[in-house]
């Protein structure tokens, strides 16, 4: 999956956890959090969403370097090459 | 026969909507199925039957509104030969004088709960007090008469109207309600609630600052260990732990009902959660004490989702012993909670932070939570209040017996 890709989908998976935000709005260097009144719950049903779309486990190590939109994408993007070289 | 009643979905309901019935006449059911959904202004709510049995009739047809203890259905159990049934119209054949005159048709007997509610019809209320409760949007047969012969008069609907704002106080419910109205709901039943505890609950406070750093070691090495849908959030470990602290001051897991404290056997703690719309849900962890935590955690996430899409059951919303509400996310340092009544105690939990920290005549850092206890005096001690406090931190010192 390309960076696109990796963007649009975790851009659906954000509308699925904030059905009232527009994730298309996000500053993409902000918080995720702050900027959708996110709790740990909803950050947790994110990781697991991610999981399942992209089949990535990020281990809870990790969980800093989600924290906004850009870093997201970068980190999904960087973890994804890994599995691929590795498996 | 058994009777399957409009349920009592929080402190404050009066009234529901039945919005669809999910069984159909004929159907068996048991215990815990869900047979109808209520429209409250908390959301559509799954409602569960407590009796096992055979659907014999259904008495309310969707759509209607009716007070909290009205007979929606009747359900023939087990043994029982089918038999002509009687209904709310047709007041039901008395088994005595005694009853027939003391009670509203079809009485329904629900422990801690009042008698149903009596109907329109039957109520004894003048023309000008009914204006009245009309204007001030207060249900007549929920208000109890202190005139002659029981009569209520313009000053009983005056107190009902000042004393709580009922669910009949609200417009009316309709279902897919717009975002807007429903959270507009929501406040008012908060307001209710909240307005009430702090009117009839004498509430004392403690609070207690709590080492944490046991407690995120072994979960950050035991979620090493888990995929990211099974993994824990530490949350989870306080609910636990709230629930075992309560072995050792069971008066905490109480109601307080008709001027006395009636003791609960099972722990279902009610988990405070906040809605996106506004407002929040404080449903219940059925046997919170008795969950794995990998199992506890798995319901707890299964509840926030189900509390937030609006698709919670009666049992839920009507069964917490106690609340936890958490705002450290918010990065508040303390929380000290209203309780929510019939509840008689309510714990709060702060922000995880780094403080400096004395330990072996050292000063270190160390993650530490300052968690309270909101407790009703009527029914619990600040002393038992402390030993509450005191097991809660001495159970979050060993998680892995949790």
């Amino acid at each position: 999956m390309n960076r696109q890709q990796i963007q649009e989908t975790v851009l659906d998976v954000l509308g699925q956890i904030a059905p009232e935000a527009d994730p298309r709005s996000l500053d993409p260097k902000v918080s995720l959090r702050d900027q959708l009144d996110i709790d740990s719950m909803d950050f947790l049903n994110f990781l697991i969403a991610l999981d399942k779309q992209l089949q990535v486990d990020i281990p809870e190590r990790d969980y800093g370097r989600l924290m906004t939109l850009d870093a997201c994408v970068d980190y999904l993007l960087a973890r994804q090459t890994v599995n691929r070289t590795g498996g | 026969m058994a009777e399957f009643v409009m349920p009592k979905l929080g402190a404050d309901m009066s009234a529901g909507t039945l919005t669809c019935w999910r069984k159909k006449v004929g159907d068996v059911v048991r215990r815990g199925d869900i047979i109808a959904e209520v429209e409250t202004e908390k959301g559509n709510i799954d409602v569960e039957v407590f009796a096992d049995g055979t659907i014999e009739e259904f008495l309310i047809a969707p759509g209607e509104k009716v007070p909290v203890g009205t007979v929606l259905a009747l359900i023939r159990q087990h043994g029982q030969p089918p038999e002509p049934a009687p209904t709310i119209a047709r007041p039901a054949a008395a088994t005595s004088p005694e009853t027939a005159e003391t009670r509203p048709s079809r009485p329904k007997i629900v422990p801690g709960q009042r008698a149903a509610p009596k109907t329109l019809e039957r109520l004894a209320i003048s023309p000008a007090a009914r204006r009245l409760a009309r204007e001030l949007g207060v249900d007549p047969a929920t208000v109890t008469g202190t005139g002659h012969g029981g009569a209520i008069t313009r000053e009983d609907i005056e107190q009902a109207a000042a004393s709580k704002t009922t669910a009949s106080a609200q417009p009316p419910p309709e279902a897919n309600a717009p975002p807007a109205l429903r959270a507009a709901r929501i406040r008012q039943t908060i307001a209710a609630a909240m307005s009430r505890s702090k009117r009839e609950i004498p509430h004392y406070y403690l609070s207690t600052t709590i080492d944490m750093h046991r407690a995120i070691e072994w979960l950050s090495e035991e979620n090493a260990r888990r995929p990211v849908a099974e993994r824990i959030l530490y949350g989870a470990i306080v609910l636990k732990a709230v629930a075992l602290a309560l072995d050792e001051v069971p008066e905490l897991n109480a109601t307080w009902e008709n001027g006395q404290v009636v003791l609960k056997k099972q722990i279902h703690v009610g988990v405070a959660i906040a809605l996106r719309q506004g407002g929040l849900v404080a449903p219940a962890l059925h046997d919170t004490d008795k969950l794995a935590l990998g199992e506890l955690m798995r319901r707890m996430r299964d509840l926030v989702n189900r509390t937030r899409a609006g698709s919670l059951r009666s049992s839920e919303m009507s069964d917490p012993t106690i609340t936890v509400t958490s705002l450290g996310e918010q990065g508040v340092d303390a929380v000290y909670g209203v309780i929510y009544p019939p509840q008689v105690a309510m714990v709060g939990v702060g922000k995880i932070v780094e403080r400096p920290w004395c330990a072996g005549g050292k000063v270190v850092p160390r993650r530490v939570v300052t968690v309270t206890l909101a407790a009703d005096h009527r029914v619990s001690d600040g002393h038992r209040g402390g030993i509450f406090l005191a097991a809660l931190d001495r159970l979050l010192q060993e998680p892995d017996k949790l």
